[in-house]
């Protein structure tokens, strides 16, 4: 094993016993990006001057007071930040070519908070751009590649993150989900994402996709790390008007393998037609691991998730269409300088700056709020999300925490789905009712396939509830040996 | 739902994108598949309920009404396409 193949809390372990510095860290995870980034592509950008000048500080800190680490696990780990969060003097291009140049003036909360409490920050990952993608193929970067089969995509939108965390490029990275964007390559990579309550952490300094849809979450290799990244995310700020201001529990006193007498709710919209034979092996293998530890699965029924795709593609879109209104070539990011007026300036800049994806997912959301068409799609599209959101609440009167598979199919070859926007998005079938719903969810390794491909499954919690859902995830974690394997590249 | 080569260039033209032939013609097939499918809403019965615009209900945040300053005004030009003096300039707009 090397340092970069550890987790968070194992890496601390390490720093109290002074058997490794932040330093050897560090290079322990730059010289295996040297090793392996020319075939994964995680990365949008490097900081390793910048990396090392924080693992010198932290090592100078841990020496001066090594108890701290309980209070500060992430003093001196090296994280991943997605490329959509804000870090200032450092490019965040949200994989876009209208952001190519973008040098933010400011660090955005979640970036803030992880570097107060001494992290080591690795660089900026790749994604689809804007987050809008399920396989990172809309990256202008570049593809990334999936560390367990180099064919296959590692998901979307964090795609860059997974992977790099998979691949030992960081110890743990940042994401963000909007409809699956951190539970989908979690699961297609064998890690954790963790996809928080709506108002659970702050999106300050987040570059905006559907603000009644996004959240900021960790992606790890183990549980225990996935709580560890929340508890330094989440809390009130004050800057983000939709954070809410709920106590933060400290996510890793909830890790407690015993889950005797709590109630599993199993939906049955979720195994479908369409699921995979392998993924629905690895999940009912994963319901009787959970029945054997004493929990109890009981049925329930979403009788809506066959709308929550339809739903998600008018909010969503509706919701970016404004957001991205504001890449006007005007402030910052790319201007067209061919053009002398002001019109054909914002449309050939917005329009050589932004991808195919982008584009589309524009003209689709500036379609549905179009005058005369606002009430048979944006409006319709909200009320179906009230049935949605209904729908879980009444589950939850049956069960503590839902149980669902992450993807209906293990990672897919480059190239397979691009063609046909339609069937990407029909990816995200099983993690976008949450984002409609607000709930929090997460996804954590339960399978391989024959071919050697993860697998991964969901569990989905009530409002502010992540402590249930982790400690289901631990329980079930601490039975079984799948998050242990790491890809061999 | 089929969208024609006009209605997929009025969408462009508010949604300030300059698309070409090849784009509209793509386009046009594309959101019309998918609002095909979109379509699968219509089988809802949405009588009397009610939209949901945030599925977590978070009163409007109150603040005082006092000036901060976090940026300087040199960081937040620092990524101006052009610029003059203290402002981002921009094509003549009369």
């Amino acid at each position: 094993m090397q340092l970069y193949d550890l987790t968070i809390h194992e890496l601390g372990d390490l720093l109290r016993q002074k058997k490794a510095s932040s330093r050897e860290i560090t290079e322990s995870v730059f010289r295996r990006i040297r090793a392996v980034e020319p075939r994964i592509r995680s990365y949008v950008t490097l900081t390793e001057e910048l990396a090392l000048q924080q693992a010198k500080r932290a090592d100078e800190k841990i020496a001066k007071d090594v108890g701290a680490i309980h209070e500060l696990p992430l003093r001196g780990i090296p994280i991943g930040i997605k490329d959509n969060f804000l870090t200032e003097g450092i490019k965040t291009t949200c994989s876009s070519k209208i952001l190519h140049n973008y040098i933010p003036p400011y660090n955005g909360t979640a970036v803030k908070r992880l570097i107060d409490e001494g992290a080591v920050v690795v660089g900026k990952l790749n994604m689809d751009e804007f987050a809008m993608g399920s396989s990172n193929e809309n990256s202008a970067i570049g593809v990334v590649r999936n560390p367990w089969d180099l064919e296959r995509i590692p998901g979307g939108s964090s795609g860059g993150s997974a992977a790099a965390v998979a691949a030992g490029e960081c110890i743990a990275a940042t994401g963000t989900d909007t409809g699956g964007s951190i539970r989908l390559p979690a699961a297609l990579t064998n890690l954790v994402g963790v996809k928080p309550t709506y108002g659970r952490v702050s999106r300050y300094g987040i570059v905006a996709f559907a603000s009644s849809l996004d959240q900021v979450g960790p992606i790890a290799k183990d549980v225990t790390d996935a709580a560890i990244l929340l508890k330094a995310l989440a809390g009130h700020d004050p800057r983000d008007s939709t954070s809410l201001n709920v106590p933060v529990p400290d996510y890793t006193k909830t890790l407690v393998p015993d889950i005797k007498g709590w109630k599993i709710g199993i939906p049955k919209e979720y195994f479908i037609e369409g699921l995979d034979i392998e993924v629905k092996k690895a999940i009912d293998a994963a319901i009787g691991t959970v029945k054997r530890l004493g929990a109890e699965c009981v049925e329930v029924t979403l009788p809506h998730t066959d709308y929550g795709v339809p739903t998600y593609y008018i909010l969503a879109t509706a919701e970016a269409s404004s957001n991205l209104a504001r890449y006007d070539g005007i402030r910052y990011g790319h201007r067209n300088r061919s053009v002398r007026e002001l019109i054909p300036l914002y449309e050939k800049s917005r329009s050589d700056g932004f991808g195919a994806e982008v584009k589309r997912r524009i003209m689709l959301g500036t379609y549905v709020l179009s005058a005369g068409y606002y009430d048979a799609y944006y409006l319709r599209g909200q009320k179906a999300r009230t049935l949605i959101r209904r729908d879980f609440e009444k589950a939850f009167e049956r069960c503590d925490v839902i149980l669902t598979p992450v993807s209906p199919t293990p990672a897919w070859k480059i190239g397979e789905k691009i063609d046909d926007p339609l069937k990407m998005y029909l990816s995200d079938i099983f993690t976008i009712n949450v984002n409609l719903a607000g709930l929090p969810g997460m996804s954590l390794p339960c399978g391989f396939t024959e071919g050697g491909l993860p697998i991964g499954m969901q569990l989905i919690a009530k409002h502010f509830e992540e402590e249930k859902m982790l400690r289901v995830a631990y329980a079930y974690e601490q039975a079984t040996e799948w998050h242990k394997r790491r890809p061999k590249l | 739902m089929k969208l024609s080569k006009e209605e997929v260039l009025k969408i462009a033209t508010l949604a300030r994108l300059e698309l070409s032939a090849s784009e509209v013609e793509k386009y046009s097939h594309q959101l019309s598949s998918i609002l095909d499918y979109v379509e699968k809403l219509n089988q809802l019965n949405i009588e009397g309920i009610e939209p949901t615009a945030h599925a977590v209900l978070v009163p409007t945040p109150f603040r005082e009404d006092r000036v901060a300053q976090d940026e300087t005004m040199e960081k937040s030009l620092q990524n101006a396409p052009d610029r003059e003096e203290t402002f981002f300039k921009v094509p003549k707009v009369l």
